[in-house]
C-alpha cells in the first residue's frame, strides 16, 4: 500500500519540517525550567485566585466574600481608603501592590461541590497562573481545594470553613485558616451556656449528617458535658432535609431541656423555624424553661430565620459591631463601597488576603515555602479579632471568639445579633494533638514546579 | 481498517486527529490577547473533555441504542472513582490498578442495579435508576463516611499503606503516575505569542478515549448492537418473536456502567480525590444533557456534547465584570456600563443561564443535536458544491455542441 515518492518538493518540505523541529528547543521559554516554584510572577502583576460559591446553597455568602476580595485588592493596590492596612500591626504593606507588583485577580465558581471547586482552582493555577487560591464557604470544599493547592505548589488561604478537619486531620502545609472551628465554638459557648442556663441541663442534639455536623456535635458535647450537662440523644438529619417537624416532635418528650441545632445555612433556618413553631421556646421541661442553641451563627442565617433567632445563643468569628479600630476601618470602607456592613465570611476573606500579601512582603518572595515560613507562628493585631497567632504546628489562627445572641429589638436588617461575650483566646486554645484534631500530618511545604 | 467500513474509519481518524491535536486546537488565541480568556487548552480542562467524552460515549451505548434513559449513571462514575482512590491508597500510585479496579467495581455495581432496574422500562426504569443513584449519593455523603470520606471526599493521606511502593517519602503526597511518568507533567511549547501545553495525563486519557470510541463503533456496528436497536424500536415485538431481550439490555447497561467506571477511574488518576457530589442527580442529569445536546444515538455526538458543556462550565463561569469592563473599555463610559450590565446575567454565575438557552435552541431547532447541525451545514455546503459542479458540467455540455 505504501508508496514512496521522492519528489524534490517532498524532500524540501520534509527538510523544512525537520529543521523547524530541531529549532524548537531554542524557542522554549526558559521560564518553564528556571522557575523556582509554581506560577512565579515574572511580569509587573501578580494574579490571585478567588474561588467562591456563586451558585448553590451558599451563593449569598460567596457573593459577600467576593465583595471583600475586591475591596482587599483595591486596598492592596493603593486605591480606596486603605481599610485595615492602617490598623494592621505589621506595616509591610504600602499600597503599591505586593512586592511592587500590581494585584490582579481571577474568579471562579465552586458551586459548593468539591469537584467543581477543584476544577475551578485548577484552571486558575494552570491557565491563569494564580499564585494563591482563597475562598470557599464549606469545609468539604476547603479541604478538597487545600489538598489540591498542596499538590500544585501554591498557597491556599481558606475562607469560611468551620470543621475541625480543615486544620485537623486534613491539614496541609500550604493551607492556612483564619476562621475559627468547631472546637473553639464549643469551648467558647459552654461557659456562657452554663452561666445562662445552669450546669444540670439535659441536651438533645440535631446534627446535619455530614462532616462539619459531626465535628461540631462532638465539640459541643465534649465541652458541655465537661461542665456537667448530660446529652440525652443525638439525632442525625439528612443535609437535604427541609422540614424538620418529624425530628423536632420527639424532642419534647425525650426528657431534654435544651435543643442544640448543629445545622448551618438553610438547614438551620428551617430547623430553628420548625422548633419555634412547635412552641419549644415557651415550653417547660424538668421544671426549667426550654432553650435552643445554635453553635455557628452567621448574619445571613439570622436574616433567614427572622424573628426566631431572638434570644438564641451561638458563636461567630467576627461581627461588624465590634468596636476595635480594625473592625471599624473595615466596616467603614466596606459600607462606603457597597452600602451595608460586611458579614463574617467577608471579614475572614478580606483578612486572609491581607495576611497573604503581608507574608509575601515580609518574606520578600512569592515562593510558597517562604510564605509558609513567614506565616507560621506569626503574631499580629489590628485585623478585628484582637491579638492573633497563626500557629505553626497546624496553620490555625488563635484569637478571641465571639458568643452572640439573637437581638430582641433589631434596629435594621443587619443588626440581628448582639455580642454577649468575647471569649479570650486562652480559653479556646487547644494542644495540637487534641483528640478532636487527631490524625493527619501537615507535611512539608510544596513550592511545586 | 480495523474492521471498520470507510465512513467509520474516517470518523475514527477525525476523532484521533481532534484529540491528539487538541492542545493546538483549543488554544487558538495568543496568550496576551483579550481573547485568551476563551482558550481551553490547559491540562485540567482538556482532561475533563476526554474523560466526560468517555462517560457520554458509554451512556450513549445504553441510551442511544436501547432507548433506556438511565438517570443514575453518575453512581457508577462515583463508584469507579472511590475504587480508584482506594487502589492508590492501598496499592500504589500507578494509575493502572486504579483504572482497572474502577472499571471492575463499576461493572459489578451496574450488574446489581441493572438487574433490578431493568425489570421495568420507560419512565419507571429512569426513576428506579435515579433512586439508586440518589441512594448511593446519600450513603456516600454520610453513612459510608469511613469508606468514602463523606462530605470532604476521599483523598490520599501521608500515612496510607501503599503496599507496592511503600508510604510517602518526604512530607509530600506522591502523585499519580504511569510507571514513573507523572500524570501532571506538562511540556510547554511557546511559538511566538502562542503557548501550547502538552500534558502526560491528557494523552493517557486521550489514548484511552480513542480506544473506548473504537470499541463503541464496533458495538454499534455489531449484531449485538443491532439487537439493542431492535429493543429501542419495538421491544414487545421482540418478545413475541420469542427473544428474551433482558440479557441484551443488561449487557448494554453493564457495558455503559463500566464506561462510567472507566471515566471515574481516569478522573481520580488525574486528580486523586473522589467527592460524593460526583454521584448526585445533577451529575447524572449532566451526562443526559451531554448526550442529547450532542446527538443521542450518534457516535461522535456525546463527545461533542461533553466538550460543549464542560467548556461553558469552566470558561464562561470565570468571566467576571472586571473582564467585561476590559472588553468594552473602548466604548464611552455610559455605554460601557450599559453593555456590561447587559452581558452580566450571562457570564460568571450566569453560565447556567447561557447554557440553558443554548440547550433550548439546540433542542428546538436541531432535535438531532450538534451532530445534526454539523450534518446540515455539511449538506448545505455539499449541495452548493454539487450545484456548482453541475453548473460547470451543464456549461461544458452547452459548450460541447458549439465545438
Amino acid at each position: 500500500m505504501s508508496s514512496s515518492n521522492f519528489t524534490r518538493r517532498g524532500v524540501l518540505r520534509t527538510g523544512a519540517a525537520t529543521g523547524a523541529g530541531l529549532a524548537l528547543p531554542t524557542i522554549f521559554s526558559g521560564a518553564a525550567w528556571s522557575q523556582g516554584f509554581t506560577n512565579e510572577p515574572t511580569g509587573s502583576t501578580v494574579t490571585l485566585g478567588f474561588n467562591v460559591p456563586q451558585t448553590g446553597p451558599y451563593a449569598d455568602e460567596g457573593a459577600d466574600e467576593l465583595r471583600a476580595y475586591q475591596l482587599a485588592v483595591e486596598h492592596l493596590n493603593g486605591e480606596g481608603d486603605g481599610g485595615m492596612l492602617q490598623t494592621f500591626s505589621s506595616q509591610a504593606l504600602d499600597g503599591a501592590g505586593i512586592l511592587g507588583k500590581k494585584v490582579e485577580y481571577v474568579t471562579g465558581d465552586t458551586q459548593t461541590k468539591s469537584d467543581a471547586a477543584r476544577a475551578s482552582a485548577k484552571s486558575m493555577i494552570e491557565k491563569d497562573g494564580a499564585v494563591m487560591i482563597t475562598g470557599g464557604s464549606s469545609s468539604g470544599v476547603a479541604v478538597a481545594v487545600q489538598a489540591l493547592c498542596q499538590e500544585a505548589g501554591v498557597i491556599f488561604m481558606a475562607g469560611l470553613t468551620h470543621s475541625n478537619d480543615t486544620t485537623g486531620k486534613d491539614k496541609r502545609a500550604n493551607g492556612f485558616r483564619h476562621f475559627f472551628n468547631s472546637y473553639m465554638s464549643g469551648a467558647a459557648l459552654a461557659p456562657v451556656l452554663a452561666n445562662a442556663y445552669g450546669t444540670d441541663r439535659k441536651a438533645y442534639h440535631l446534627t446535619a449528617d455530614y462532616n462539619w455536623g459531626y465535628t461540631t456535635e462532638e465539640a459541643i458535647r465534649a465541652s458541655t458535658e465537661a461542665m456537667g450537662w448530660e446529652t440525652v440523644n443525638a439525632v442525625k438529619t439528612p443535609l437535604t432535609q427541609t422540614d424538620f417537624s418529624s425530628y423536632i416532635a420527639p424532642v419534647l418528650n425525650s426528657g431534654a431541656d435544651v435543643l442544640v441545632l448543629n445545622h448551618y445555612g438553610g438547614n438551620m433556618v428551617n430547623s430553628l423555624t420548625n422548633a419555634v413553631q412547635f412552641g419549644l421556646r415557651e415550653a417547660q421541661a424538668n421544671g426549667k424553661d426550654f432553650e435552643i442553641v445554635v453553635p455557628l451563627y452567621s448574619r445571613l442565617m439570622a436574616r433567614g430565620a427572622g424573628e426566631n433567632v431572638k434570644g438564641i445563643y451561638g458563636s461567630t468569628n467576627w461581627h461588624w459591631s465590634l468596636p476595635d479600630e480594625g473592625s471599624k476601618a473595615f466596616v467603614q470602607s466596606f459600607g462606603t463601597k457597597y452600602g451595608f456592613p460586611p458579614s463574617q465570611a467577608a471579614h475572614t476573606c478580606y483578612v486572609q488576603t491581607l495576611l497573604y500579601a503581608d507574608a509575601v512582603s515580609r518574606a520578600g518572595s512569592f515562593n510558597p515555602c517562604a510564605v509558609v515560613e513567614a506565616l507560621e507562628g506569626f503574631e499580629f493585631d489590628g485585623l478585628g479579632n484582637g491579638p492573633t497567632l497563626y500557629r505553626a504546628e497546624d496553620h490555625q489562627c488563635f484569637k478571641d471568639v465571639l458568643v452572640v445572641r439573637g437581638k430582641e429589638n433589631p434596629q435594621s436588617e443587619f443588626d440581628l445579633l448582639e455580642i454577649v461575650e468575647i471569649t479570650p483566646v486562652e480559653q479556646v486554645t487547644y494542644p495540637v494533638d487534641h483528640p478532636q484534631f487527631a490524625g493527619g500530618a501537615l507535611g512539608t511545604c510544596n513550592p511545586g514546579a | 481498517m480495523l474492521g471498520l467500513n470507510k465512513k467509520d474509519g474516517t470518523l475514527l481518524l477525525i476523532v484521533i486527529g481532534l484529540t491528539l491535536f487538541a492542545p493546538f486546537l483549543l488554544n487558538p488565541f495568543p496568550v496576551e490577547s483579550e481573547l485568551a480568556q476563551f482558550n481551553a487548552g490547559y491540562p485540567d480542562l482538556m482532561q475533563r473533555f476526554v474523560i466526560f467524552g468517555i462517560f457520554a460515549i458509554g451512556f450513549n451505548i445504553l441510551f442511544g441504542l436501547t432507548g433506556y434513559l438511565s438517570f443514575g449513571h453518575a453512581a457508577f462514575l462515583g463508584a469507579g472513582s472511590y475504587a480508584g482512590v482506594w487502589m492508590m491508597k492501598l496499592l500504589s500510585m500507578n494509575v493502572i490498578p486504579a483504572i482497572v479496579a474502577a472499571v471492575i467495581v463499576a461493572g459489578l455495581f451496574s450488574v446489581l442495579i441493572g438487574y433490578i432496574s431493568l425489570r421495568r422500562s420507560g419512565i419507571y426504569f429512569s426513576i428506579l435508576t435515579l433512586a439508586f443513584a440518589q441512594m448511593s449519593f446519600a450513603l456516600a455523603y454520610s453513612v459510608l463516611t469511613p469508606i468514602t470520606g463523606g462530605e470532604t471526599g476521599l483523598q490520599l493521606s501521608l500515612d496510607d499503606p501503599r503496599i507496592l511502593t511503600g508510604g510517602a517519602e518526604g512530607g509530600n503526597l506522591p502523585v499519580p503516575s504511569l510507571f514513573g511518568l507523572e500524570m501532571r507533567d506538562s511540556f510547554d511549547l511557546v511559538l511566538g505569542s502562542w503557548l501550547f501545553t502538552f500534558n502526560v495525563g491528557y494523552y493517557v486519557c486521550a489514548i484511552i478515549m480513542i480506544a473506548a470510541f473504537y470499541l463503541a463503533i464496533r458495538i454499534f456496528r455489531s449484531p449485538f448492537g443491532m439487537m439493542l436497536r431492535a429493543v429501542k424500536s419495538n421491544q414487545q415485538r421482540m418478545s413475541y418473536t420469542g427473544l428474551n431481550s433482558r440479557p441484551y439490555t443488561l449487557a448494554a447497561f453493564v457495558i455503559s456502567g463500566m464506561y462510567a467506571g472507566l471515566a471515574g477511574g481516569l478522573m481520580v488518576s488525574m486528580d486523586p480525590l473522589a467527592g460524593a457530589e460526583r454521584m448526585q442527580w445533577t451529575a447524572s442529569g449532566e451526562v443526559v444533557l451531554m448526550t442529547i445536546l450532542g446527538g443521542a444515538g450518534t457516535l461522535i455526538g456525546p463527545v461533542l456534547g461533553a466538550g460543549f458543556i464542560k467548556y461553558f462550565e469552566n470558561i464562561f463561569s470565570k468571566i467576571n465584570d472586571q473582564i467585561l469592563h476590559g472588553w468594552f473599555a473602548f466604548l464611552p463610559d455610559g455605554l460601557e456600563n450599559a453593555m456590561v450590565a447587559l452581558v452580566h446575567p450571562f457570564i460568571g454565575k450566569g453560565w447556567h443561564l447561557t447554557l440553558g438557552i443554548l440547550f433550548m435552541l439546540v433542542v428546538i431547532f436541531l432535535p438531532g443535536g450538534l451532530v445534526e447541525g454539523g450534518q446540515r451545514v455539511g449538506r448545505f455546503a455539499f449541495r452548493r458544491r454539487n450545484k456548482k459542479a453541475e453548473g460547470a458540467e451543464a456549461e461544458g455540455a452547452a459548450k460541447q455542441p458549439a465545438e
